[in-house]
């Protein structure tokens, strides 16, 4: 049904989930295509996802300067014209370095690097990357981050609440000091999605600690179909 | 940068001059030797060569003559695809996949500068298997520190582990295991070692030589800095003295985004067809690839000095070739390949420069503004060292420390003292969870990590389609081989042997990274050398060979040397990852079972060194061929699905892995301590050769009858309960003993964060 559904995955330099995020396209029953930071071209692909790792070393600040990839400029105008995308962990902090969302994400608060199985509850469906959801579903899925607290202004924040653009919220334990317990969020036409914890490491079950994070693949592939 | 440079034209015509070799760390003997082979003076471009290659830590100086059991003493195997003596052993594990792994120590370096010492202790490691053709998949650490509540543990600890993390994760490699041992012998001296593991098909495997005259030398990856000049020499081949100047220049620093890109680039390059030979540059930089390259292939390489990239213009040519700047690769490629290759750069960023040429003429020489300034044979640089048959003598005070055994620590004679000794166990540093460390570590990237800590081994899918998989652990009770050396290295053999075991996978090959004392010390040369021959004898006994390894002497403070440290890894190849045994209780109903003999072994025990502070008399007993027919039982159970957790019982006893296998799911049990032994022993007794495993009820008899047929002991003890329920143990001295699971997980928890968070 959603064969021949294309979802480019960009690799910058330093990116490391790239093999990962292609993985759960494919299990998901898309077709992952390989995007090259140098290529100004997304070769027509349905939905774009910019995946974890340390593009560029981090070096600068997260995703500082893979928002000026080749790649980024006709992926921020496709963005902007409704295209699907998710940045999952660095691909968020690119996608707030790129404006395509607001706020920042700023070093864990505790100052170390964590890697944990996290619980998140889904907050909005109505994004192309959680329509497969139901609302307030509670999952599990890893989070490895350094620098993953989402910060923004109040003002920034009350929108975003109000907007109904918190996708995500984490459960129990606030890993990384964000704000409001954000794990992700989206801009205001809910094509674009950033999410902190890593739904791709979550979608066999011999290699994550759950399936749980497969429905935000297969969310985006049945919205192709039906649109 | 008018500096006079000291050409061989010099050396010749000046042969008198004094030259600062002791200060290089070269004996009056060696530099002898230099004079002799050369027939003239070295030059100082050539001596700053000859002392890094020379150094124990590249030269295998000491140890050489007893590496050479490896190879005496190799089983009949042929699984070995590449042996002792490559930048890493490389092993086939069937439908054409060959996987490669080696561990190495960066124990100095992490003494001096814990962040940096530890994330190029990953660095190089890396390289050393990327070297092969591979590509690395995961890492592991094998780590011990001095005493938990010692200061400088405090300093190092953390330092070391955001070292790991902060180079591993950044490079994209799943961290799925190691070891966090505390004992004070490690005061001063640290052990970080780094394993690594990669994979590919056989026809991928390169090695490091330099063969076909007139193909280009090629220097890629990062330009070429200060740091880490005399690293191997300098740092690993001497022992820390108080007072000594600071050596913190000698440490290298590590740029884990350059070397994600260097992984990366290399792969491309190599899968393209365009490499004729590679070498990475770890401990000597250029001094050890150029002579290693020449040495095993044409014999010859002309190499102009000028073109190496620098950081800093004002290196000096000694400089340049001692450099142990990190990120740099060193490949052979045909001057009709040297545009793709350079093209496959370009597109990674990585920088490339064409520094020399593969000569037959049986030198390496090299050129500095137009001026050879080294022209040696370099085979005697990279392979014809020293060789040096140390004094070994049995230390003095070896049989009063064997006479000092356990008995006479007072033992737990009612179930409240095994309960509080329980607690006091799960509570201590070596045995506490490792979760502060581990969380620092990504252990999920590349999507095919199966098993990681606390598991018993790590394990990895090589292979998405069949699920074909290999598992690893590294182990060592310093304590077991301070008590007896030959037994320790074997008793080290047997723990990782054992781990793999367990998950399912069968063993199949050996790596070690030898941690040492001096070997200047007869008693330490003798631990050593007894060690070497334990492990040989042992891997002889169990038929899996030695792939490589490392040795890292000196790791001593004046002349207190550590506790001998042999640090065994196995790796275990499974045929289908998803047939894995995890350590966890699961489903309620399932009978628990020990599978193995207990004995009153409690030497070296983790309850003499926690309750007691003792060590000493002779370590439990090694049972080779048990251990052999325990690991089949184990395969076999895994393979046929008739057993549902497996996990090792070593430090703390079947109490610990009891304890270990309920908190890993918040899963209880009850089981009763059988009725003819004595409840301590039982409980907390380190004998070898002995898992507790679990079954579901109609498959228990399969399992036991697997067990007969291999004349392993398989005893029911209880069943899993409930999640969330409690471990209760029944007849310990006549009473039953429960354990909340919350509580033994708070004080499981509890201890790392409040020494180090």
């Amino acid at each position: 049904m959603t064969q021949g559904m294309r979802i480019g995955v960009v690799t910058f330099p330093g990116s490391l989930d790239d093999r990962d995020a292609a993985r759960a396209v494919r299990i998901a029953g898309g077709e992952a295509v390989a995007l090259w930071h140098g290529d100004a071209d997304l070769h027509g692909v349905d939905a774009v996802i910019l995946p974890g790792g340390f593009s560029y070393g981090d070096y600068l600040r997260c995703g500082a300067i893979a928002r000026f990839a080749p790649v980024m400029e006709p992926l921020i105008d496709a963005a902007n014209g409704g295209l699907p995308v998710l940045g999952i962990c660095n691909g968020f902090q690119v996608l707030c370095e790129s404006h395509l969302l607001p706020g920042a994400l700023v070093r864990n608060d505790h100052l170390h690097f964590i890697c944990r199985d996290q619980q998140i509850r889904i907050e909005s469906t109505t994004t192309a990357w959680t329509s497969s959801y139901a609302a307030g579903q509670e999952i599990v899925i890893p989070l490895k981050n350094g620098e993953g607290g989402y910060v923004a202004d109040s003002a920034t924040l009350d929108q975003l609440e109000g907007d109904g653009r918190v996708v995500a919220r984490y459960v129990g334990i606030n890993p990384n000091g964000s704000r409001r317990d954000i794990a992700g969020i989206s801009n205001a036409r809910g094509n674009v999605v950033g999410l902190m914890p890593h739904p791709e490491h979550a979608v066999e079950s011999l290699t994550g600690p759950t399936t749980d994070g497969l429905a935000f693949f297969t969310s985006v592939l049945a919205g192709m179909v039906n649109a | 940068m008018s500096r006079h440079v000291d050409t061989v034209a010099d050396a010749t015509a000046n042969s008198d001059l004094e030259q600062p070799y002791a200060e290089l760390g070269l004996k009056p003997d060696e530099y002898a030797r230099i004079r002799e082979i050369l027939g003239r003076r070295p030059t100082s471009a050539e001596l700053a060569m000859y002392s890094v290659m020379w150094s124990e830590h590249c030269s295998y100086k000491s140890s050489k003559v007893h590496l050479a059991q490896f190879g005496d003493k190799k089983p009949e195997t042929d699984v070995l695809l590449v042996g002792i003596g490559e930048n890493a052993g490389v092993v086939d594990i069937g439908d054409g996949w060959a996987v490669t792994f080696k561990v190495e120590s960066h124990n100095h370096p992490s003494y001096v500068e814990p962040y940096q010492g530890a994330a190029t202790g990953i660095g190089g490691i890396v390289r050393d298997i990327l070297s092969m053709g591979a590509r690395p998949v995961a890492v592991m650490d094998p780590l011990r520190f001095g005493a938990a509540d010692h200061p400088d543990t405090r300093r190092v600890l953390p330092g070391v582990v955001a070292g790991i993390g902060g180079y591993g994760n950044c490079l994209g490699l799943p961290n799925i295991g190691g070891e966090i041992v505390f004992d004070s012998s490690y005061q001063g001296n640290p052990l970080v070692n780094a394993l690594c593991v990669g994979t590919m098909r056989h026809e991928d495997i390169h090695l490091a030589s330099a063969k076909g005259v007139g193909n280009l030398v090629v220097l890629y990856g990062a330009k070429t800095g200060g740091d880490g000049i005399g690293g191997v020499s300098v740092l690993a081949s001497e022992t820390f003295d108080e007072g000594g100047p600071a050596k913190r220049p000698s440490v290298q620093v590590g740029d884990p985004f350059m070397e994600k890109l260097l992984i990366e680039c290399t792969l491309e390059v190599l899968h393209a067809g365009l490499v004729e030979g590679i070498q990475d540059l770890g401990g000597a930089g250029i001094s050890c690839a150029t002579s290693e390259l020449a040495s095993n292939g044409e014999g010859g390489m002309h190499v102009t000095l000028d073109s190496v990239p620098l950081r800093d213009a004002t290196l000096t040519p000694e400089e340049i070739l001692m450099s142990e700047s990190q990120e740099r690769m060193c490949a052979i490629v045909t001057p009709a390949k040297i545009e793709a290759f350079l093209d496959i750069c370009r597109k990674w960023d990585v920088t490339a420069d064409v520094i020399g040429v593969v000569t037959d003429s049986g030198r390496l020489v090299i050129e500095w503004h137009g001026e050879v300034i080294v022209d040696v044979p370099p085979r005697t640089v990279a392979h014809d060292g020293p060789v040096y048959h140390r004094p070994l003598a049995r230390p003095t005070w070896q049989d009063t420390l064997q006479a000092d055994t356990s008995n006479s620590c007072a033992r737990p004679t009612t179930a409240e003292q095994v309960t509080s000794t329980i607690f006091t166990l799960v509570g201590s540093p070596n045995l506490a969870a490792k979760t502060w460390v581990t969380s620092q570590y990504d252990r999920y990237v590349l999507g095919n990590s199966i098993l990681a800590q606390p598991e018993d081994s790590g394990m990895i899918r090589v292979d998405e389609v069949t699920g074909r998989g290999v598992a690893i652990s590294t182990d060592c009770n310093g304590r077991f081989a301070k008590l007896n050396p030959y037994d320790g290295a074997k008793l080290a053999l047997a723990e990782s042997y054992r781990n793999v075991a367990a998950t399912g996978a069968a063993p199949l090959a050996v790596t070690n990274c030898l941690n040492f004392g001096s070997p200047e010390d007869p008693a330490v040369m003798w631990q050593f050398s007894e060690a070497v021959r334990g492990l040989a004898d042992g891997c002889l006994e169990l038929g899996i060979p030695v792939t490589g390894g490392n040795v890292s002497f000196y790791n001593q403070t004046g002349t207190v040397a550590i506790h001998p440290t042999p640090v065994v890894g196995v790796l275990g190849v499974i045929d289908d990852v998803a047939l894995r045994t995890s350590m966890a209780f699961v489903n309620e109903g399932d009978v628990v079972l020990v599978l193995g003999d207990t004995y009153d072994e409690l030497n070296g025990s983790e309850w003499a060194h926690v309750v007691h502070r003792h060590l000493g008399g002779l370590p439990p007993r090694v049972d080779l061929d048990a251990e052999r027919r325990l690991a089949e039982v184990l395969v076999e159970a895994a393979r046929t699905r008739v057993v549902s957790a497996a996990h090792d019982v070593s430090d703390g006893g079947i109490a610990q892995a009891l304890v270990e296998m309920a908190l890993r799911r918040d899963v209880g049990a009850t089981v009763a301590v059988p009725s003819d032994v004595d409840s301590f022993v039982y409980l907390f007794s380190e004998s070898t050769a002995r898992v507790v495993v679990t079954a579901a009820p109609h498959q228990v008899e399969a399992l036991e009858s697997i067990a007969a047929q291999r004349k392993i002991a398989a005893v029911r003890i209880g069943f899993v309960t409930a999640p969330g329920s409690e471990l209760c143990i029944d007849s310990v001295f006549g009473e039953t003993v429960c354990l909340s699971l919350a509580q033994l997980h708070d004080t499981a928890e509890a201890t790392l964060p409040a020494l180090f968070g």
